[in-house]
């Protein structure tokens, strides 16, 4: 439970930050800490430097650009929770950020820290891939921006680069005739999901005009449910859709194996947490 | 009226049995100034560290000290032949088996110790560990229980092999610990080749983990000039561990100093004697310095005390009404590596031999077979007294199981068998004596509370909707406060609990008991006692526990005992200064002591009003005019052997509801009504059954210690162990009845234990009766989500609709 020995670091500037990457070989990050600082507690990570960002203001904050919400890498969980342009303009990131983990963590968890981390628990990677989200990123060579969708390659293994930073992430308004959709089964409070999914819906009318559906620890890392989204796409939605839909997002599944589950436990309750998400969403969407 | 009115008052302003007194431990607990054993930091205290196996079972080739004795900081790394010359490489067990301190030669479980290092700091510490290289050659690895005893398992025990007489019986094979048997065998066959209707269910009741907020730790500091030790540790048994450590050591008991500070929760894992504790003791006499070791979570939930691991198999043979002839039960007990059972050393499994329940069971017969497996020691009461919680499970499943079979409703199958009120104090056939009860009362009382015959109805109709709505029923009774010395002991001294009192001068009390509180309340509870005997204020009483140099000798606090044994010795020595101040009082007032009768706080002269002494002039007075002849002062000490034990009881009900898409379960109302006779402090119970019924719930819903085919332990974390939050709790509603114990001074009872015991068998219930219509006679523990999924999907229950 002590971790082995480390140089810390503390960055004054995303800049720093950079540089600082590239001073130091096999450096981590320090964001929030609650993923990071466990794995170094048993010894399962030993970075020989993190590099503390937790005091550079400017990866702080929500603000509101035009259809655009952007959030800053380093807002926490409960400043996530408690954001009015949040609760207003995009109401299914409070929802999953209030069934992240507890309390404790949630103040010091960070909404960057969840998505860089890769670990296919977390949940924002799903919620992003839902929002269609853009994320930010800077690195030596300045900045670049990356679609949500493509970001996740693996369990631990992303498209961010040596040296890059994951600075801001960037939803879109939700807007009239758009619906969203929160389910995750967790065996306790702080626990990891068994299974999640945030989906979202634009409907044109009584038609789905577009669907995103994804999925939290189903799979390596958090996926989209194309297949599923497919069945859906175009159509008016009812029971029988759905039900197909699940079929399709159950065939998606591949999760590993632990104490929350087995294969085809898991694998079931991502079926049923996007059957429930799409109903959900659905009815908002409806109005 | 008038007078009596000030009577009452005056016995209210004591604060004594039967008031719901706030604890007078919170204080300093919610203002963070509790003393607990990892906050004593002594000048040059030094830090041990354990090397443990990362294997299950493996032979340790070679340990190669060299790297980590050079890490600056490091004073030292012991291993197994570092203690030989000491003859303390191994330990005996409270269970009469022996038990390495660090691994010789070979390797039981994985986590086990084997080596320590001893440094500066436990950072340094952290990092020596991982420096000692430790050459292992792995070895078949037997996990399963039922695997033990084949003639090709492997053999665990290479130090037992060819010993064929155990500590309890003759061992049949090299796996094998005991064989224990109660109750007649032969009469019970011959009820069940005959019974109009048999019953016989297989289950298992697994491995758990109490899991206490606090690790096991201790400071052990060895005084070279004067050859002193001290120890501070997290037990609940302290004095027990200064017998044993002068045992071990060879320094006598009057130069060992055990102390208990503020324990953080024990619920049986503080009971046992760990090889932390020895070998940071040897260090200490060695390097005559202070050495500290602390558990983490991980070491504590993987090594220290695990409990349960009984696969058991309840028989019934009954009538056509349901009447109990006979009950057979088979366990096969999986004790882990070595035998370090928390029992009385008579008994091998405990207290099992209560399974015949609260009914009236003609004959019975008890079988148990011990084994060894690849996993750590322990065996310990989990909240209950010694396998009780086991007990009551296999007879509760059992009578569910008849129930169905009969097509009776299972609270009518209980009150054809229950012992009636007129039988008591009942003799059980395997040799107990219930000392009271009432369990026909409580029953309906409980039935009426709920409605239960709207709730059948209801469910009735939500199964007719294809809904599963579970209702479980646990009539249970206990058996605590261990125990009457001719048949408990640990290691040879008898399960006593001992009080002394001292009135002071000025009518002010401290009293100092055996027992240790861990949660329990013992300086708010034990002080109502005296003030209702003494007549003196509980603000005025002072009660210590756990320095084994101020306190009177005791077995100490598990098994529900402190207010059955302890309580009862506090009550006995209060009576005995009470007596003694009656002869004072009788000398003040110049009239004999017949002539006095007792009023809440004073003697008074029959029928001579305002001829009196209170009980602090007779203080003053032992102090300074005593009767001729009489020695001053007014202090008493008692070793109260109780005659019997006490025998709680309570009636469960759990109505609950199962989302088929997911397995998750919602307790909807739990009812939990306990009787443990007369009610010293009231708020102080309720919270008692609050705290156990949750960790019941935790025990029935999530909590188990699995374990893959290589004994690799595999939730060992609180990520994967569940211990519940506000969030998962059900609301508990609560109730009793009071149906006194005949043989303790003040009727009392053990209660902390009982909901622990009683609420694990009534989820069970409830989940199974949910699936009861469906021909499930019963479903293993843990009822977590994904296994009653499990049951969910395999009965086809789970097609979308």
């Amino acid at each position: 439970m002590i971790p082995s020995e480390f140089e810390y670091h503390k960055a004054t500037s995303i800049q720093d930050a950079i540089a600082q990457l590239g001073a130091h070989e096999d450096s981590k990050l320090l964001a929030g800490g609650h993923s990071l600082l466990p794995m170094m507690k048993l010894r399962f990570a030993e970075p020989p430097h993190l590099i503390d960002i937790n005091g550079i203001e400017e990866l702080r904050g929500i603000r509101l650009e035009g259809d655009t919400i952007c959030i800053g890498a380093m807002t926490t969980e409960n400043e996530l929770i408690e954001s009015e342009i949040l609760q207003q303009h995009c109401p299914l990131l409070v929802e999953a950020a209030r069934l992240v983990a507890d309390p404790q963590v949630r103040n010091r968890g960070t909404i960057g820290g969840d998505v860089a981390h890769g670990d296919p628990g977390n949940d924002h990677p799903a919620v992003m891939l839902a929002l269609d989200a853009t994320l930010v990123l800077h690195g030596p060579d300045g900045e670049r921006q990356q679609s949500a969708n493509g970001f996740f390659l693996g369990t631990y293994w992303n498209d961010l680069q040596e040296q890059e930073i994951l600075v801001e992430l960037r939803v879109p308004v939700i807007k009239k005739g758009v619906g969203h959709g929160y389910s995750k089964l967790k065996r306790k409070t702080g626990d990891y999901a068994v299974a999640g999914s945030p989906v979202v819906i634009e409907l044109d009318g009584d038609v789905c005009r577009d669907i995103r559906i994804a999925l939290t620890n189903v799979a390596p890392m958090a996926i989209r449910a194309e297949a599923a989204e497919n069945i859906l796409r175009g159509k008016v939605i009812d029971d029988a859709l759905i039900e197909q839909a699940a079929a399709e997002v159950l065939a998606v599944c591949d999760p590993a194996e632990d104490l929350r589950g087995d294969v085809l436990y898991k694998s079931h309750m991502g079926a049923e947490m996007a059957r429930r998400s799409i109903r959900a969403a659905l009815q908002q969407a409806r109005g | 009226m008038e007078q009596t009115a000030e009577v009452q008052d005056r016995e209210d302003s004591l604060k004594g049995v039967g008031c719901s007194r706030k604890r007078k431990e919170d204080a300093r607990f919610v203002q963070g100034t509790g003393r607990y054993t990892d906050d004593f930091k002594f000048p040059g205290m030094l830090f041990a560290d354990m090397v443990r196996s990362p294997y299950a079972h493996a032979r340790i080739k070679s340990i190669n000290k060299e790297k980590a004795l050079a890490l600056p900081g490091v004073h030292a790394v012991l291993t197994a032949d570092d203690l030989k010359p000491l003859n303390l490489h191994w330990m005996p067990t409270l269970a009469g088996d022996v038990q390495a301190v660090l691994a010789d030669e070979k390797v039981h479980f994985q986590y086990q110790e084997v080596a320590v290092v001893i440094a500066d700091d436990r950072y340094i510490a952290a990092d020596a560990i991982e420096l000692v290289e430790v050459e292992y050659e792995e070895l078949e690895v037997l996990v399963d229980a039922h695997r033990a005893m084949d003639s090709d398992a492997p053999v665990l025990r290479e130090d037992l092999v060819g010993k064929m007489d155990g500590a309890h019986s003759k061992r049949v094979h090299d796996n094998h610990i005991f064989n224990w048997q109660a109750g007649d065998k032969e009469a019970t066959d011959r009820v069940f080749e005959q019974a109009e209707v048999t019953v016989k269910q297989d289950m298992y009741y697994p491995r758990v983990h109490p899991c206490p907020m606090e690790t096991c730790g201790c400071v052990a500091s060895f005084d070279k000039i004067n050859e002193h030790l001290t120890v501070h540790i997290t037990s609940q048994a302290p004095h027990v561990v200064r017998t044993v450590v002068s045992m071990l050591s060879g320094i006598p008991e009057s130069k060992i100093r055990i102390i208990s500070p503020d324990i953080g929760g024990g619920f049986g894992n503080k009971v046992g004697i760990y090889p932390g504790y020895v070998v940071s003791i040897v260090a200490s006499i060695v390097l005559g310095v202070p050495v500290k070791w602390v558990e983490d979570r991980m070491e504590n939930i993987s090594t220290t005390a695990f409990a349960r691991d009984y696969h058991m198999t309840g028989e019934i043979a009954a009538d056509k009404e349901g009447r109990i002839k006979a009950l057979r039960v088979n366990v096969l007990a999986d004790h882990g590596a070595f035998d370090a059972c928390a029992d009385p050393s008579k008994f091998p499994a405990g207290l099992m031999h209560i399974c015949t329940g609260s009914y009236d069971v003609p004959v019975a017969h008890l079988n148990v077979d011990g084994v060894y497996t690849n996993k750590a020691p322990g065996g310990v009461a989990y909240r209950c007294s010694f396998r009780v919680t086991e007990a009551v499970y296999v007879i509760e499943r059992t009578m569910d199981v008849l129930a169905q079979k009969l097509g009776i409703d299972k609270a009518e199958l209980r009150r054809r068998n229950f012992v009636k009120v007129e039988q008591f104090p009942y003799k059980t056939c395997l040799g107990w004596e219930l000392d009271s009860g009432d369990y026909h009362t409580a029953l309906e009382k409980v039935l009426n509370a709920v409605d239960y015959d709207a709730l059948r109805k209801e469910q009735q109709e939500k199964r007719a909707q294809g809904e599963l709505m579970g209702i479980g029923l646990c009539t249970f009774t206990e058996i605590v406060g261990a125990g009457p010395s001719r048949n408990c002991d640990i290691l040879g001294v008898g399960m006593f609990d001992s009080a002394e009192i001292r009135v002071h001068p000025t009518g002010s009390v401290m009293a100092r008991m055996g027992t240790i509180t861990q949660g329990q309340g013992h300086q708010t509870t034990y002080a109502q006692i005296i003030a209702s005997e003494l007549g003196i204020s509980s603000d005025e009483i002072s009660i210590e526990e756990g320095d084994t140099d101020t306190a009177p000798y005791g077995l100490g606090t598990y098994g529900s005992r402190s207010t059955p044994v302890g309580g009862a010795a506090t009550a006995v020595a209060a009576r005995k200064i009470r007596a003694k101040a009656q002869k004072i009082a009788a000398h003040l007032l110049e009239v004999s002591e017949n002539d006095l009768e007792w009023e809440v706080d004073r003697f008074k002269v029959k029928g001579v009003p305002g001829q009196e002494k209170t009980m602090k002039e007779v203080a003053w007075a032992a102090y300074n005019n005593v009767p001729e002849g009489m020695e001053p002062g007014l202090e008493a000490v008692d070793y109260y052997d109780p005659p019997n034990f006490t025998y709680p009881f309570g009636i469960y009900l759990c109505v609950l509801d199962i989302d088929k898409r997911t397995g998750e379960t919602t307790v909807r109302r739990f009812y939990a009504l306990d009787d443990c006779g007369t009610r010293i402090n009231p708020m102080i119970i309720e919270g008692q059954i609050h705290g156990g019924l949750t960790e019941g719930f935790a025990v029935a819903m999530g909590q188990e210690m699995p374990f893959d085919e290589q004994g690799n332990l595999l939730g060992n974390t609180l990520m994967d162990y569940f211990v519940p939050t506000f969030v998962e709790t059900p609301h508990w509603e609560t109730d009793y009845t009071v149906t006194p114990s005949p043989h303790h001074p003040l009727g009392a009872k053990g209660v902390a234990e009982s909901p622990h015991v009683g609420s694990i068998p009534c989820f069970t219930s409830a989940i199974v009766d949910a699936f009861a219509h469906l021909d499930v006679t019963h479903m293993d523990m843990p009822h977590s989500a994904w296994r009653v999924w499990q049951k969910v999907h395999e009965l086809g229950l789970d097609t979308p609709a």
